[in-house]
């Protein structure tokens, strides 16, 4: 008790905000504003999710100090992952993470790994689907990489050798099909794009295309999951999320999915990242956080600690396979 | 007419108490956060987002797309009073802006430059109402290679404008291209001109390198003068603004073009940067004075600021039905339709009526209010130039620096900043021309993209370029354009005038 109650008050000549400690002297928490960094521009799927966690935190009064969102979207991320690898034991910076924690240190040799930095949980992964234009003559995987063996399949994706860049070469590895990929700046004018007839194919996050399913101008032909999307009410007349097959179901066997977790900088410690953990389960418990999910047909796998890393470690190397076999790696 | 009663519900809505309440604070906000160098619609909008989360989402956008509108507006006033852009579309208003504005008429160019912003959003909040079932469509017809046929066309009415020499406009404009391929590069995902530095990872984003170009430089220049600013005498009542209304009135075919081109480029949606370059260009070529533009020509004014806020308002249409965002801002609203759990895209304007309505209800609402807010403000605004200069230096470069530093929250952009200051300074000096190398910056990265995108779908053909009348044609006038000068000289033989 004597040690807490002297921390409490080091802090407190430290922030002179004497009032807020006081009254929860022995648990960790924040003493001041928190970072948040977003590894992207503005308006993209993970700044979205980011901004909707403060706003989620701001609104049911989940923190005493406020959440302040930062992009840093420099060299795909690159900054970003540097700037928090940098700043060893600030327990006031979080950083919200998409696949280029892995995709961009390996296809850009800038020196940085998940590891150098504190896994603190995983809040979901975003699913990819397989979408063609309603128009188009194809019905199913298998009429598509048919197609794909006599022309060459125009592919548009977020990116260049990031993850629709790595799934529509994995494709093409598991099927023979052929594919010209076309890399755009961002998901929804790839789903325009497909919309508009420019390409013929993508693999949207579920989220970028839903109103142009819902119009009934692209059609979806399997999900890479494991397992089908777990929300059933009907999106079209005649579908649901639930209803897209899973891509091995339909002989293409492929599998990806997208990060969406938490990380703070190395060398905090085991009290602060569980403060955290326990302010991301909070807002998991949300109807705002609920809705989200069920909007963006997120898989809802939230892992933590031992399991988190184990996932982290296995999906770093399964990068680094798909990215050596692309060709994708940094020379 | 099933749009006129959609839309008289959505006045029912955007005429609430809380939503007027909204209204005006938002435009009062993006005034200010549009006169802040760096801040930008933008980043003002993103850190305000979380904060609409409690608000039913139709007072939401209203409160945001207000904030959107008067950074629009307020873009122009760093512009014209002190050569600084605050954001990338009032470039092109400081080229005659400024000018006005040291000959003693700040109050007569922030004037048309309010009007005319108002007219292109006006024309272009008529097109959402009316057409927007039939233009909807239209941006679905854009691939890469349209895209780079718009960003040609913008080049092409833009190059040789310059009365310098053309070696000099063509370095000038290299040197933009440069910069502009500095980061990541979108089609092969690789770092490009870093250096291996992390802070050049960012790329040189257009607003520190033109905070420093235009406003440090123009300080530095000032102080070498002697420390005046000038134009301190001109005249500041509210008579400019009705002195101006009649003046404008003599360039109403101006005022329609620009407001044409920037509905035409907001819905592609290629965006209002472009646009304010695109109709500044071609009110330059089309006019008989086209050889005193950049020395304080009231079109110069109206031209760039009816393009830029008639593609500002436009862009929303694409973001709303379609759900690809016109401009920076208009994506940072996108992530909050939804977080406000709507769904942007073909459906909303069916499923979300009220929502639609209420905002496009608020949209001729924000502007008239935001309209007579700034017209109100002008005298104040002018009456700034009347601060002694070593003291609104100081000020300005204060400014400059936070404003560089927010782009990026990186301190880093303020030694750019500097740096860039002494370079337009230095360029200045030697008579480099500063415009082309903003534009060649601003649209470099895109149209880049586009090209290498058009012709990877092409496999390498540049047959792509032609190979339909929408881009053909765009590609056509794009080349008349740019052979503009060899044209006009033909015509010239019939009808003698000073081209």
């Amino acid at each position: 008790m004597r040690v807490s109650c002297r921390r409490v008050l080091m802090g407190c000549a430290a922030v002179l905000s004497a009032c807020c400690l006081a009254a929860t002297a022995q648990a960790w928490e924040p003493s001041k504003p928190v970072q948040f960094y977003v590894p992207a521009g503005t308006g993209g799927g993970a700044d979205q999710m980011a901004r909707t966690i403060q706003a989620i935190v701001a609104k049911h009064n989940l923190m005493k100090q406020p959440i302040v969102v930062q992009n840093k979207g420099g060299g795909a991320g690159a900054e970003a992952f540097l700037e928090v690898k940098e700043k060893k034991g600030d327990a006031h910076l979080l950083l919200i993470t998409l696949s280029s924690l892995f995709t961009t240190p390996l296809a850009t040799g800038v020196p940085f790994r998940w590891s150098d930095i504190t896994p603190v949980k995983m809040l979901a992964l975003d699913e990819f689907v397989l979408w063609v234009n309603t128009e188009s003559p194809w019905k199913s995987v298998a009429e598509l990489v048919a197609a794909g063996k006599t022309q060459k399949l125009r592919m548009g994706g977020t990116g260049s050798r990031q993850e629709d860049h790595i799934i529509t070469v994995a494709i093409g590895k598991a099927t023979g099909a052929q594919f010209t990929y076309v890399p755009y700046k961002g998901g929804g004018e790839v789903a325009v794009q497909l919309v508009g007839g420019h390409i013929d194919t993508s693999v949207n996050n579920p989220i970028e295309a839903v109103s142009h399913w819902k119009a009934g101008k692209v059609r979806p032909l399997c999900v890479f999951d494991s397992k089908p999307m777990p929300y059933p009410e009907k999106i079209t007349d005649t579908m649901s999320w639930a209803d897209i097959p899973t891509c091995k179901s339909q002989g293409l066997d492929v599998e990806y999915l997208m990060l969406r977790g938490i990380f703070m900088p190395a060398g905090v410690t085991q009290e602060q990242v569980r403060y955290y953990i326990d302010l991301l389960d909070k807002v998991r418990a949300t109807p705002e956080w609920k809705e989200l999910m069920a909007q963006g047909a997120f898989n809802q796998t939230a892992l933590e600690g031992a399991e988190f890393r184990a996932w982290l470690e296995r999906e770093e190397e399964r990068h680094r396979q798909l990215m050596a076999e692309a060709g994708f790696l940094a020379k | 007419m099933s749009e006129l009663l959609a839309l008289f519900h959505g006045f029912s809505i955007a005429l609430e108490p809380t939503n007027l309440a909204l209204m005006v604070a938002g435009i009062v906000l993006g005034v200010l956060i549009g006169v802040l160098p760096g801040l930008g619609g933008a980043n003002g909008v993103a850190i305000l987002l979380p904060l609409t989360f409690t608000l039913e989402p139709v007072s939401a956008i209203i409160l945001l797309s207000c904030i959107y509108w008067g950074a629009l507006f307020g873009g122009a006033i760093t512009s014209i009073l002190f050569n600084i852009p605050g954001e990338p579309w009032s470039v092109a208003t400081t080229f005659d802006g400024y000018p006005m504005a040291q000959n003693g008429r700040a109050a007569e160019a922030l004037t048309a430059a309010f009007t005319s912003s108002f007219i292109g959003a006006f024309v272009a909040i008529l097109v959402i109402t009316f057409v927007s079932p039939l233009v909807a469509g239209f941006a679905l017809r854009f691939g890469p290679a349209e895209f780079f046929a718009v960003m040609f066309l913008a080049f092409a009415s833009f190059i040789g404008l310059s009365s310098g020499s053309p070696f000099k406009t063509m370095a000038s404009m290299m040197v933009g291209f440069l910069l502009a391929g500095v980061g990541l590069d979108t089609v092969t995902g690789e770092l490009r001109g870093t250096f291996g530095s992390t802070e050049l990872m960012r790329g040189f984003n257009f607003l520190v390198v033109v905070i420093g170009l235009f406003g440090i430089s123009e300080i530095l220049q000032s102080v070498e003068e002697g420390l005046t600013f000038r134009g301190r005498e001109g005249r500041i009542d509210l008579k400019a603004v009705l002195r101006t209304w009649a003046e404008m009135i003599r360039h109403k075919a101006i005022i329609v073009r620009s407001a044409l081109i920037g509905c035409w480029m907001g819905i592609t949606p290629a965006g209002a940067t472009p646009a304010s370059f695109m109709s500044y260009g071609v009110a330059r070529r089309l006019s008989r004075h086209g050889h005193e533009f950049g020395k304080g020509r009231i079109e110069g004014v109206i031209a760039p600021e009816t393009a830029a806020h008639a593609a500002g308002t436009s862009a929303l249409l694409p973001m709303l039905t379609l759900g690809i965002p016109g401009s920076p801002t208009a994506a940072v609203l996108l992530g909050g339709l939804i977080m406000w759990g709507l769904q942007p895209g073909p459906m909303l304007f069916v499923e979300q009526k009220d929502f639609v309505w209420g905002l496009i209800a608020s949209m001729y609402l924000g502007n008239v209010v935001g309209l007579l807010i700034v017209l109100v403000a002008v005298p104040w605004f002018a009456a700034i130039l009347r601060v002694p200069f070593p003291i609104i230096a100081a000020i300005i470069f204060v400014v400059c620096a936070i404003g560089a530093y927010t782009v990026n929250n990186a301190a880093f952009d303020i030694v750019l900043m500097l740096i860039f200051g002494v370079l337009g300074y230095v360029m200045k000096k030697l008579d480099y021309p500063l415009a082309p190398l903003v534009l060649a910056l601003v649209l470099g990265d895109r149209t880049e993209q586009s090209f290498r995108q058009a012709l990877l779908l092409s496999e390498g053909s540049f047959t792509i370029f032609f190979s339909n009348a929408l881009v053909a044609s765009i590609m056509l006038f794009g080349f008349v354009m740019l052979f503009w000068p060899v044209l006009s000289k033909l015509w010239a033989r019939k009808e003698p005038s000073p081209a």
